[in-house]
């Protein structure tokens, strides 16, 4: 069954965990999204995103068992001579004359010949492939709404040299690589709160030392106005003033408020009087199995 | 004799097909407060009508024993009613939407959220595996992160057999919750 979605509602590494997981085999294609004019409306029934459906492809990355073994982007041409030239095992003039000469050859039968003719070593061509791979692999972690297809039926490319690499540690160095980012927009999820300077500053603002960033957030700290806000002010994309007001946070320079609009606080509706279930003591196991048994007979 | 009844919550994300889970297996037509979303609205293209209160189903069990099923509305911005409704649940039933990833993290959230208010038994039920883009279940446990230990279960909301087969293992966790 082909997996279908968006990198926006499901992370690609959310996808090469599931591909580890399952030990899937496979084709994930990425492509352009282009959007539809719909607009996609997410689980809580209210935040829209406009749909994207597939455009042109952009990148395939290929999985056997719930190995990563080769990867392919639109801008990065994964035959074997641009992986060699890109890491240095083959110069320009040798790329170009191998291109020339080889145009009619698979990757495997070129590798031989470059084995055999000793301009590359087996282990390095393997190396290569592997990092060309993996490279492509952390661009894609970067990616945050192309549409996507995982492929469990497509057949495994024969021109190729495919190269099994365990998807766990590229999760791993990808979602370092990443780390930053995403705490800080976990720290500080909400942009629509408020800051405000701590009532007992003490020794905490005496020989302050502030980038000209932080200053200029400094000058629009009030509880009257939004990390939002100050971030329009200040120019700031929104992983700019996260960073900045993280930095102010962990240094004890300021706190964050709910703002006055977000601080009213939406009033119980009352409970339905009459649907409420009794509360005379909890269900026994008798009433579990009655319940059990009426069920089964609906 | 007096009359003891007993709750269990549906919920999941919107148009997950909790209102269709109830009325599958409830005796009397789902009193349900779903209002039409103004016209305007984009979501009125996607599901024309969407629970702003609860839905409410009923299965008599005896002249004693009634169990209520509880549908939580859809809309995040009705959340402050999900505390209320879990409120003395025997357990609950969190949909996904098979078919729709990207209601998997709000589902996920919601679960969190359904936890964190009652240490009841609950499942997931793999709604709209008739869909040809559904997920399956094996994937949707992944996806989710749900433990090895939570029962995830295949759904076609619409089905009757198949909504009481989700309600049974509800029940039948509880129940093993109460012999442990």
């Amino acid at each position: 069954m082909p997996l279908k979605g968006t990198l926006s509602v499901f992370s690609t590494t959310q996808l090469l965990n599931l591909i580890n997981l399952a030990k899937k085999t496979g084709v994930l294609h990425i492509y352009e999204g282009i959007e539809s004019g719909k607009m996609l409306t997410l689980g809580d029934g209210q935040t829209k995103i406009p749909e994207l459906v597939p455009g042109e492809q952009r990148a395939e990355v290929i999985f056997k068992e719930g190995k990563l073994m080769f990867a392919s982007m639109k801008d990065k041409s994964g035959d074997l001579t641009s992986v060699l030239h890109k890491s240095g095992r083959l110069s320009d003039e040798q790329s170009r004359i191998i291109r020339d000469r080889g145009k009619s050859h698979s990757d495997k039968a070129l590798a031989l010949m470059l084995i055999n003719a000793n301009y590359v070593t087996k282990q390095q061509i393997i190396q290569s492939i592997q990092k060309h791979t993996v490279d492509i692999v952390f661009d894609l972690m970067t990616w945050d709404k192309e549409p996507f297809l995982f492929d469990d039926t497509a057949a495994m490319p024969d021109e190729r040299i495919t190269v099994p690499i365990n998807l766990e540690n590229v999760i791993i160095e990808g979602s370092r690589r990443i780390h930053d980012q995403k705490r800080l927009e976990e720290e500080l999820p909400n942009l629509d709160f408020a800051l405000k300077f701590p009532d007992s500053p003490g020794e905490k603002f005496k020989d302050i030392q502030l980038s000209t960033a932080e200053w200029r957030v400094v000058g629009f700290v009030n509880p009257k106005n939004s990390i939002r806000q100050i971030a329009k002010a200040c120019n700031m994309t929104d992983t700019e003033i996260r960073r900045v007001v993280h930095a102010l946070l962990e240094a004890g320079l300021v706190e964050l408020v709910k703002p006055p609009s977000a601080a009213k606080v939406q009033k119980k509706a009352p409970a339905a009087a009459g649907l409420r279930p009794s509360k005379d003591g909890a269900p026994s196991k008798a009433v579990v199995n009655r319940l059990i048994e009426k069920i089964k007979t609906i | 004799m007096p009359m003891q009844t007993v709750k269990m919550v549906v919920t999941g994300p919107f148009s997950a097909g909790k209102t269709q889970f109830i009325q599958a297996v409830s005796e009397i037509d789902v009193v349900s407060t779903d209002r039409k979303i103004s016209d305007s609205s984009p979501e009125s293209q996607e599901k024309p009508d969407t629970t702003v209160a609860m839905d409410f189903g009923r299965i008599t069990v005896g002249d004693d024993l009634v169990l209520y099923l509880f549908g939580t509305p859809g809309q995040r911005r009705f959340d402050f009613m999900w505390e209320i409704l879990a409120e003395g649940m025997l357990g609950f039933v969190v949909m996904v939407d098979s078919a729709k990833p990207e209601t998997f993290r709000e589902a996920k959230s919601i679960l969190e959220t359904f936890r964190a208010y009652a240490p009841t038994p609950y499942v997931v039920a793999a709604n709209k595996q008739d869909h040809p883009d559904a997920w399956s279940p094996e994937d949707l446990r992944i996806a989710l992160r749900i433990e090895d230990n939570v029962k995830l279960l295949p759904c076609v909301a619409k089905d009757k057999e198949s909504v009481k087969v989700v309600l049974l293992e509800l029940l039948y966790s509880i129940l093993e919750e109460m012999e442990s």
